[in-house]
């Protein structure tokens, strides 16, 4: 999905006159949502694939096909949750994805009555998607040994076809979410005027509320416990189950921030119009877009200094996790307040009259 | 001077501006309050919120649940019975009142247009505008064709403020000699038709609107009071509103303010917006002889002397409240000391991010608020870059936690804010317990200063 620059004659780097911000729309959905989507959806339709070739024959390798499928997806689903717009936000995609912790109470109750709403029922919202996942997979047992033989007992049964039902959602949601992505590409793109219900505006928002809520509160504030007095919550990091993971799912999504504030394609090094460019053009200046790109290289330094598990890390040093969120709230502080000033975008949610 | 001054208080002119004044700003009220009340706004600005921010001594004013509806209905009432002249000075005190309530409930909503709405109420309390062309004229079957000339010259002088001070607060360096904030607001305008990728985005534009803004805002009064220049003047005045409200999100003000300018007209003007007035009732075929009868009358009214002294002291007032921030130390966008009642519109870009940090200072353990929990999104907007609503929510912060049954309750903030494209600066000393500290009109030291200077007014 290659994009053009219609008119530009030369390097229109440095002088620009006039900013067009379909540009950066076509962008961020041609080089970065449609790939990442191109991406993952394959992969969750593997992950079911793996899923019921193992619920036919639950063996070791096919245990492990499936755990690595679904460490894969849930990488490459680090790049989408930001996106909640259109029908991902009608369907509540994000939420029935990756709300986390999960609720373990919740997935046996489901399992043990065999009567669950998986479609439409918010209270599931912690019974489905990968923290579900990562229950059924990692959390039934202590090692994968166990766990096969805890899926091979005909009694567990109830527990494969949960598996399934999980599977099945996840995939079917994320087709329709993909198609409609197709879709509404073209209008999508065209809507770049700067209004509250805008495509660049809602775009601006979401990065923005992912960056806050998704990145920094989720992964990092929730479990280290900056909301709750100090009662830290290792329970709370996302891949609980296997936390081994943890830092390397919040490095790809900080990974997808920096890329798509610096309008850099999904799977190429290229990059193109985007929020960065959008300031320098605001600003004439690169200083602010400069100073956000170093918040989000200086908080992907600190989270590699720490521990591959977040719940061993917050156990261990929980100070480091919180250096994180402060190094983050950083970041927030330059989006939110420095970023919509000079861009001047109506914020979606405020309505109403100025001076 | 005595002579002069008494000579002037005897004067009388015609009382057709008065009643044209009353007509449109009652109108121009009611639609006002329809149109807020359509957007759904009594609900998120009053019904909605479950904290609100108030004004200093008016701590009790608060949001009457479901009642406020009713608040919204009176005013409304009210503001048609100004219009029309009936029972006018209860109805221009019952408007006046409701609506300062309305306004006063919560800070966040704070808009010089709505202070002026207040104030023009104000004044009318005390200025005959139903002398004529009212139903109080017409059922007392007593009008008056002149009234004192400085009841007529009191809105003419509280419009002349208003201009005037806009114009002077802009004479300082960010808006004369960076174009700010009017260069990020009018780039962004990039979606309007035809100017918005073109005119827009020029810088000379920018100069050009902050310039002429100024020059427009300080001199229109002069020129609108002038009788050559005047017909001119007004042109301007409709060009530059309807300017404003294309370009920005202003609601009724630009309205507000065109039909109030029409005051400075000769009252052989008003007299043909009665007579249109008239011609439009009739089409309605309403009957207008009584009507006709309340503009064509001889007598005199006398407007009792106490009336003059409230106006003399209250436009006094006028003149100096907006020049009390000249009271503060440091920088006054970035402090807020005196920023608000003083016609300082469209000055500044600022927006900040606080987060709030609840303390148990005997064990150091600490946590922070979800500000989402508590405000709504224009609240958090409207809190984070203002000191005084900033200190008024940390101390609700800290009560309703100690409330909760936490002990030692401590609340700092960690804010940053963004004035007029400068990068963000810490605003608020991350180390002052906002428990510890008191509103009051003095200087707020706990204010992190500016890291720049702001020169002019």
């Amino acid at each position: 999905m290659a994009f053009s620059c219609s008119d530009s004659t030369d390097s229109n780097e440095n002088v620009i006159d006039n900013f067009d911000r379909k540009i950066i729309l076509e962008n961020v959905t041609d080089n970065i949502i449609l790939p990442a989507f191109n991406d993952f959806n394959p992969k969750v339709a593997q992950l079911k694939e793996s899923i019921d070739q193992f619920s036919i024959s639950p063996t070791l390798p096919n245990l492990e096909t499936v755990q690595e499928l679904w460490f894969e997806s849930y990488k490459s689903w680090q790049h989408l949750e930001m996106f909640n717009i259109a029908k991902a936000e009608e369907l509540y995609f994000l939420q029935k994805m990756n709300t986390y912790p999960a609720s373990v109470s919740r997935i046996e109750n489901n399992i043990n009555t065999n009567i669950y709403d998986l479609e439409s029922n918010n209270n599931n919202w912690s019974a489905q998607g990968f923290p579900a996942l990562d229950y059924l997979l990692f959390g039934l047992a202590d090692t994968n040994f166990d766990t096969l033989i805890f899926y091979q007992n005909n009694e567990n049964l109830a527990y494969l076809n949960y598996l399934k039902a999980v599977v099945s959602q996840m995939l079917q949601i994320t087709n329709m979410v993909h198609q409609d992505w197709i879709l509404i590409r073209d209008i999508f793109v065209s809507s770049s005027e700067n209004s509250a219900t805008s495509s660049l505006n809602m775009l601006t928002n979401d990065f923005i509320y992912y960056f806050e809520k998704g990145l920094r509160t989720n992964k990092f504030g929730i479990p280290a416990g900056v909301f709750s007095g100090n009662n830290t919550r290792p329970a709370n990091v996302e891949a609980y189950y296997n936390s081994t993971i943890s830092k390397i799912l919040s490095l790809e999504a900080l990974g997808a921030v920096e890329d798509f504030f610096s309008g850099k394609s999904y799977n190429t090094a290229s990059t193109g119009e985007s929020l960065k460019s959008y300031i320098n053009y605001m600003t004439d200046n690169t200083t602010l877009s400069s100073t956000i790109q170093m918040k989000f290289s200086d908080s992907k330094q600190l989270i590699n200094s720490l521990d591959d598990n977040f719940s061993n890390q917050i156990a261990t040093d929980n100070d480091s996790m919180i250096d994180v969120f402060n190094k983050l709230q950083e970041g927030v502080v330059l989006l939110k307040t420095d970023m919509l000033s000079v861009l001047s975008i109506s914020v979606d949610y405020i309505d109403a009259d100025g001076d | 001077m005595k002579d002069s001054t008494a000579n002037y208080f005897n004067k009388h002119t015609s009382a057709a501006p008065l009643a044209v004044f009353r007509m449109f700003f009652g109108f121009l009220m009611l639609i006002s309050i329809i149109r807020f009340w359509s957007k759904g706004w009594i609900h998120s600005l009053y019904i909605e919120p479950i904290f609100h921010f108030s004004y200093y001594g008016f701590e009790s004013v608060k949001p009457l649940g479901l009642y406020t509806y009713a608040l919204f209905i009176i005013c409304a009432i009210s503001s048609f019975f100004v219009a029309i002249g009936y029972k006018y000075r209860l109805s221009v005190l019952i408007f006046f009142l409701s609506f300062t309530y309305i306004e006063l409930m919560d800070k966040t909503t704070y808009l010089n247009h709505y202070y002026f709405v207040s104030v023009v109420s104000f004044i009318m309390l005390f200025v005959p505008c139903n002398a004529m062309f009212s139903y109080d004229a017409i059922s007392a079957q007593k009008s008056y064709k002149t009234v004192p000339k400085w009841t007529v010259d009191t809105l003419k002088l509280m419009l002349g403020i208003v201009y005037f001070y806009a114009g002077v607060t802009k004479i300082n360096s960010d808006w004369l000699l960076n174009a700010m904030p009017l260069k990020l607001w009018l780039k962004s305008k990039y979606d309007l038709p035809f100017i918005g990728q073109t005119l827009m985005q020029q810088e000379w534009f920018h100069f050009f609107m902050s310039w002429g803004g100024m020059f427009y805002d300080i001199s229109i009064p002069f020129l609108l009071l002038f009788r050559k220049t005047r017909s001119f003047a007004f042109v301007l005045v409709v060009a530059f509103h309807i300017t404003t409200r294309i370009l920005f999100p202003i609601g009724m003000f630009p309205y507000i303010m065109i039909l109030s300018t029409i005051i400075f007209f000769d009252a052989k003007v008003h007299h043909k917006i009665l007579h249109f007035t008239i011609k439009i009732l009739e089409f309605f075929k309403m009957k207008t002889n009584n009507v006709k009868l309340s503009i064509s009358q001889v007598n005199h009214y006398k407007v009792w002397g106490t009336s003059r002294l409230i106006i003399v002291v209250f436009m006094t007032l006028q003149i100096i409240i907006p020049l009390r921030s000249l009271l503060y130390p440091g920088e006054l966008f970035w402090n807020e000391q005196g920023y608000r009642f003083s016609w300082r519109v469209m000055l500044m870009e600022k927006k900040g991010s606080s987060i709030f940090k609840i303390v148990n200072s005997e064990t150091d353990s600490f946590f922070y608020v979800n500000n989402d929990d508590f405000l709504t999104p224009v609240q958090q907007k409207q809190m984070s870059f203002q000191p005084d609503m900033i200190l008024e929510y940390g101390q609700y912060l800290g009560d309703h936690f100690k409330s909760q049954g936490h002990e030692n309750v401590a609340v700092f903030v960690e804010s940053y804010v963004s004035l007029n494209g400068r990068l963000s600066q810490q605003f608020i000393d991350p180390s002052a317990n906002l428990m510890e500290l008191k509103d009051s009109f003095k200087h707020k030291f706990w204010i992190k200063p500016l890291n720049d200077e702001i020169k002019g007014f």
